[in-house]
């Protein structure tokens, strides 16, 4: 093989690679705006590029009124909401992979349309609802969350679906082979196994509820989630602390995924 | 599973019925409201209340009021799929095949940026794009843009964000999908003398078309009815049906035009989804 039919080889064997690994910076691209945004200081607050370096964001991030109550009520939304949607869709999981009963097609259909409609049509069916059950008046916590964990519940049932209906029921045989009654079976072998499937829908859940907007916007009335706030300002000068947020909560949840991640490794090597 | 015949019989009804109620109360019952807004008498206000009154005048009045962005909508929206569909196809065929040990670690960075809210991220390509931006100064040094060009409040502009944000949802099935395929069939395409490329469109592509419906469904409908990246970082010249609903209800109050809009969205998608399955003929998606 002459050289120069090495080097095509060698582009052609990585340039898909490459290609894929750009298409990934540009994903990042944002990202790492946003992260060198947290530590900017801006010299006035309508001029939004890169002045000078500074800690003050991070040190002071609840500096701009209203911000930190809009993260933490988006967070007990976000909680809640999860909790719920986890529960419930949990539930509904075990029914659709471990149960027979009528009413299985529909019911699936129920499931997939609302991850299937527009948000802002969801989110307008809603606030049709609210406003002709007459609480035209009274949106806030209750309807956001009410709309966040019907969007929230879909997502849940998908993926712990997925993680019980791969599970190989030979370990629960042997379980039961070796006398272990059917409560202790679950909650010896099956619930371990489906509990990342539960803990990964949680975390898909928090961050769906914690980000929504456009279902939020329509149902929210006088409440104002973080991204409600980020939406109110973005008119005006944005505040570089919404960039230390927007840093946090990604640096948060990247630590939790990777964290997930070695742990399963480290038991895989251990049992292996 | 003779076991699970041993299980009281009613036992998957109680496990589902909390699900089912609740999606049956907020999400069913909620659609059923939305049909009966969108026939309100539009004369009502949100003070006097409305009447429903089968007022299917509300679909042709919208329609004709507001077909320029409803158009746009669904434009904007397949440009951005085509967009995310090339660049995601290149994205997942490089983890599915390329990436050796290193595919779990990407995707993780595929799902990564969905950690930083989705606003947060759009702001950031507005700073990007900005007029005195560092891409406008480079694109107006090379001519490509005219001295008063700019990015930003343009059509490409609200494109390029959709394709941003909604690409992770078209690089995850076509991942699926790709990963799926059998390498031996690829190679038994080169055994039989295929090129590469003949290899690709006669084997691996054809085998990652379920990939390619869901994802194309995952980023065409959220991107249709998308109006945080038009009003982000678009001009009124780009407003999505989105940002025409979103305003009906909120700052005008005519809650019966906005149904009516809200339906006539949901209508063509359901109408657009259903031929495109046909079509395409996969019904596996999830």
């Amino acid at each position: 093989m002459s050289p120069l039919q090495k080097v095509g080889r060698w582009i052609g064997e990585h340039l898909v690679l490459a290609l894929g690994l750009l298409v990934l910076i540009y994903m990042f691209v944002p990202i790492a705006i946003v992260a060198l945004m947290s530590f900017n200081d801006p010299s006035s607050r309508n001029v939004y590029k890169f002045d000078g370096f500074t800690l003050h964001n991070w040190l002071n991030p609840c500096e701009p009124s209203g911000m930190c109550a809009s993260v933490v009520r988006s967070v007990e939304i976000g909680l809640l909401a999860t909790l719920v949607a986890t529960i419930l869709g949990t539930l509904a999981a075990f029914a659709l992979v471990r149960h027979r009963f009528a009413g299985r097609g529909p019911l699936n259909t129920l499931i997939i349309l609302p991850m299937a409609a527009p948000e802002i049509v969801l989110g307008s069916s809603m606030l049709a609802l609210f406003v002709s059950a007459g609480f035209g008046g009274k949106l806030g916590f209750v309807t956001i969350f009410i709309a966040h964990v019907t969007f929230c519940l879909s997502f849940v049932i998908i993926t712990v679906r997925a993680r019980l209906s791969g599970l190989d029921d030979n370990l629960e045989q042997a379980a039961m082979d070796l006398y272990a009654t059917e409560n202790q079976t679950f909650w010896r072998v099956t619930f371990p196994l489906v509990f990342p499937g539960i803990l990964g829908a949680a975390l898909l859940s928090f961050s769906l509820s914690f980000d929504d907007f456009i279902i939020t916007n329509l149902n929210a009335g006088q409440t104002v989630t973080f991204p409600m706030y980020v939406w109110g300002v973005a008119q005006r000068g944005i505040p570089m602390q919404v960039n230390v947020i927007g840093t946090a909560m990604f640096v948060i949840a990247v630590t939790i995924v990777l964290g997930s991640e070695i742990t399963r490794r480290r038991r895989a090597k251990a049992a292996a | 599973m003779a076991r699970t015949r041993r299980r009281a019989r009613f036992t998957g009804y109680w496990l589902m019925l909390p699900s089912a109620l609740w999606l049956a109360l907020f999400f069913l019952v909620p659609f059923y409201s939305l049909i009966a807004m969108s026939l309100y008498d539009p004369e009502g206000s949100s003070l006097t209340g409305y009447d429903m009154t089968w007022h299917f005048a509300n679909y042709v009045d919208v329609v004709q009021a507001y077909w320029r962005p409803l158009l746009r909508s669904f434009w904007y929206a397949a440009l951005a799929t085509l967009g995310c569909l090339l660049l995601g196809y290149v994205l997942a065929y490089a983890i599915a095949f390329k990436a050796g040990r290193w595919k779990n670690l990407m995707l993780v960075l595929v799902i990564a940026p969905f950690f930083t809210s989705f606003l947060i991220r759009t702001l950031s390509w507005k700073l990007i794009l900005a007029d005195d931006g560092w891409i406008v100064n480079t694109l107006q040094a090379v001519g490509i843009l005219g001295p008063d060009g700019r990015l930003l409040a343009t059509s490409f502009a609200v494109v390029m964000g959709l394709t941003y944000n909604f690409l992770p949802f078209m690089v995850l099935p076509l991942f699926a999908s790709l990963d799926k395929i059998d390498h031996r069939l690829i190679e038994a395409a080169g055994d039989l003398y295929a090129s590469p490329a003949r290899g690709f469109f006669k084997v691996t592509l054809p085998l990652s078309m379920p990939g390619v419906v869901a994802g194309t469904l995952l980023t065409f409908i959220p991107a249709a009815g998308d109006y945080i990246n038009s009003e982000l970082l678009g001009s009124p010249n780009q407003r999505m049906i989105g940002n025409v609903i979103q305003n009906l209800f909120t700052n005008q109050g005519d809650y019966a035009a906005a149904g009516a809009l809200s339906m006539t969205l949901m209508i063509i998608i359901t109408i657009g989804v259903v031929l495109y399955i046909r079509r395409a003929g996969t019904e596996d998606l999830v």
